[in-house]
């Protein structure tokens, strides 16, 4: 399968050779377990065992939550209440599926965050990136409408809210909104797709993810130094290697077992740490929630939505050179898409031969920042708005969009960088010491 | 690198919730309760459930439903725990109406409490969970880590914090209150000194009665928060043994390559 010369499976005579000729599925398992995989992967590269241990988590608890749940507007509360109650555990299955899409995100965020920094993204991993672009737009999409099934007043309002989003596009968008919603407002057709889609996409999810898997397991993974593993000879990949099983696998699961002991405490002791209040509160429509707020993991994108007000220049020219077409709250929304298109283009953006950040000094100046104006949006996405937050909200935005559309494309031509390793040995070797082969 | 970046982010937040404090409207008032279920090691503690039922029952129920609540509950483990033939019999004195016959029944302990929209006062099967009584630092609400989302506190809050300052609006009457919202609330104050007696003969002031409804009212929106935390206790356990094997087992299949490190 990958370009990287390694041992593949052989049949032994007998069962393993009939049926290998007629389905060779032991060879698909052997070979992407024994992946040859860069030996000089850092702790960084253990969130891709986390995200799928959280799907499987999210899929296991979400089908039986599924058995126990109603989605009926008059009923989708209180069958939400009878599982915290009266289901055998229950309670721990909703508040591990409600804090697994938190852990979900946190690790697609640190996964695409990591991405950035060793330049994963670069050819010839375009296409692993885009893939992933898509993972991380499905679960969006899952975690939004997962978060309205309880039908609490947070559920029904923020639908309500990021429905109304596809209603500020220009001439056909109050239409769309009616077609999403399935009626005027939001309402038990709303709820009743919303929940069949919540089922559906994270299998989608999941076949997006084989073909993430197949697409780096194509090009062989990235490492910190972002030097290609030797493929002239199967000798020369085997200094640059070690194979997935066991060395990565046990590895990644050590460091999942370290953040589930986190993760499970959290589930044990706050459960409640990252939901709102208001969610406990039944779904209302004649009751507006003083503040609406989206899941924390949607804050930053929600920041830059609320970061382009109407006194905004940029706001006010477009809205003149569109004959008024786009107008604040439009281009509030094309921001806040933008945001998401604009890291999907970072393979294209990037003009840097470099691949990792590792060596590239100016570039990991302007990547810090990235992560701090990161967290600045995640914040002030959750703040009530003043004066003082929309302007921070403004900035912070403007600096996403300058680090992809102006420092990344500027960077490649004008910075000098410092001088990679001739290969992954090399550097692994610079860490450990050379090791004679003899060794093992 | 990472601690930079954190300490970048922390000044900056700082800085920007100083300037966020500086606004001035008016903040509702928590005032922090040591209840006995905080932190993963805490308990409810049955007696002062039982005595928060009491108070529910004969001062609260007058307006507010309890309608997710089973009377068998009440003797669950981790609960009230009343003994079985006390759990019927305070089912008893309630009548329901029988979902099949239509006709009204007594209570049996497999009905719900009532709902109750007659004063138009909200359900308190889950208010301890619908409000939050911490916010901070700067908005972030991680101080609810050691002190709990605040729920039980802010009832505790509300209870205790009238001023005795009553305002006519819109032909209701508003009570001030340093712990609702917008600092009025439409609720009289419903406790006064000695209304409940105990049979224990605990403390039957305001604060204390307000502390035990508080507490009861935090079972009925986590009726399984101590089996919850003992799984917890479990499942971390068991992770974490799982992990000290799975770094010994790392450790030792990568001793070959990085036996000698010198980084």
């Amino acid at each position: 399968m990958a370009g990287i010369p390694h041992d593949h499976y052989e049949p032994k005579p007998g069962f393993e050779t009939w049926l290998h000729t007629r389905l060779p599925v032991v060879a698909l398992v052997y070979d992407t377990l024994m992946i040859p995989t860069p030996r000089n992967l850092n702790w960084w590269w253990i969130w891709g065992i986390v995200l799928a241990f959280c799907l499987v988590l999210q899929i296991v608890t979400g089908v039986v939550l599924a058995m126990h749940y109603t989605p009926q507007v008059n009923m989708a509360f209180r069958s939400v209440e009878h599982i915290m109650r009266d289901v055998n555990a229950g309670y721990m299955l909703r508040y591990l599926h409600a804090n697994g899409a938190s852990l979900f995100f946190f690790a697609v965020y640190i996964h695409i965050f990591r991405g950035l920094f060793y330049g994963s993204y670069k050819s010839p991993r375009e296409v692993t990136w885009i893939i992933g672009m898509l993972i991380y737009l499905a679960m969006m999409a899952t975690a939004f409408m997962g978060y309205v099934l309880p039908w609490g007043q947070m559920s029904f309002w923020g639908a309500t809210v990021i429905t109304g989003l596809f209603g500020a596009i220009p001439g056909i968008g109050p239409s769309i909104q009616t077609w999403l919603l399935g009626g005027p407002a939001v309402d038990n057709a709303t709820l009743n797709r919303f929940f069949s889609l919540h089922y559906l996409l994270p299998f989608v999810i999941a076949a997006l993810v084989i073909v993430h898997v197949w697409a780096f397991h194509t090009t062989g993974n990235n490492n910190p130094t972002g030097v290609e593993v030797r493929r002239g000879s199967k000798a020369d990949a085997e200094k640059d290697t070690l194979p997935f099983w066991p060395y990565f696998v046990i590895k990644d699961l050590f460091a999942l077992a370290v953040i589930l002991v986190i993760f499970f405490a959290v589930v044990g002791f706050m459960p409640n740490y990252l939901g709102h209040p208001d969610n406990y509160v039944p779904a209302n429509p004649l009751a507006t929630p003083a503040h609406i707020v989206p899941e924390w993991y949607f804050l930053p994108f929600y920041a830059i939505l609320r970061a382009f007000t109407a006194d905004v220049w940029v706001v006010q020219l477009v809205h003149f050179l569109t004959f008024g077409i786009v107008d604040a709250k439009f281009f509030g929304v094309l921001a806040m898409f933008g945001a998401i298109l604009v890291l999907a283009l970072v393979p294209w953006l990037d003009t840097s031969n470099v691949r990792s950040g590792q060596y590239r000094p100016m570039f990991k100046w302007w990547y810090r920042l990235l992560i701090v104006d990161f967290i600045v949006l995640m914040w002030v996405g959750g703040q009530t708005p003043t004066e003082l937050t929309s302007w921070i909200s403004l900035i912070a935005s403007a600096y996403w969009f300058a680090y992809f559309l102006i420092v990344l494309p500027i960077l490649g031509l004008v910075e000098k960088p410092l001088p990679q390793p001739a290969t992954i040995e090399e550097d692994f070797n610079a860490h450990y010491g050379a090791q004679p082969h003899a060794a093992e | 690198m990472m601690r930079k970046i954190a300490i970048t982010a922390m000044s900056v937040l700082s800085l920007m919730a100083g300037a966020a404090q500086a606004e001035g409207t008016f903040e509702p008032q928590t005032k922090d309760v040591a209840f006995s279920f905080e932190g993963p090691f805490g308990k409810f503690d049955e007696h002062q459930l039982q005595r928060g039922l009491q108070v529910y029952t004969e001062v609260c129920a007058a307006c507010h439903g309890l309608e997710l609540v089973a009377y068998r509950t009440l003797g669950d483990e981790g609960g009230p725990k009343l003994p079985e033939d006390q759990v019927a019999a305070y089912a008893a004195q309630f009548t329901v109406t029988d979902a099949d016959s239509g006709e009204d029944r007594p209570a049996k302990p497999s009905d719900h409490f009532a709902a109750n929209t007659s004063a138009g006062a909200p359900d308190l099967s889950l208010m301890a969970k619908a409000r939050a009584g911490y916010h901070g630092p700067w908005g972030t609400g991680l101080s609810q880590l050691f002190n709990g989302m605040g729920g039980p506190e802010h009832i505790v809050s509300i209870l205790t914090g009238y001023t005795g300052q009553t305002k006519e609006e819109a032909g209701s009457s508003f009570h001030e209150n340093t712990a609702f919202s917008t600092g009025w609330i439409k609720m009289p104050p419903p406790l006064t000194d000695g209304q409940v007696t105990f049979a224990d003969g605990s403390p039957n002031d305001v604060r204390h009665m307000s502390e035990d409804v508080a507490a009861f009212l935090m079972w009925t929106a986590e009726p399984h928060m101590m089996a919850r935390k003992m799984w917890g206790f479990v499942i971390v356990g068991m992770m974490g043994l799982f992990a000290v094997l799975l770094y010994l087992t790392n450790k030792r299949i990568w001793a070959p390559y990085k036996g000698r490190h010198q980084a």
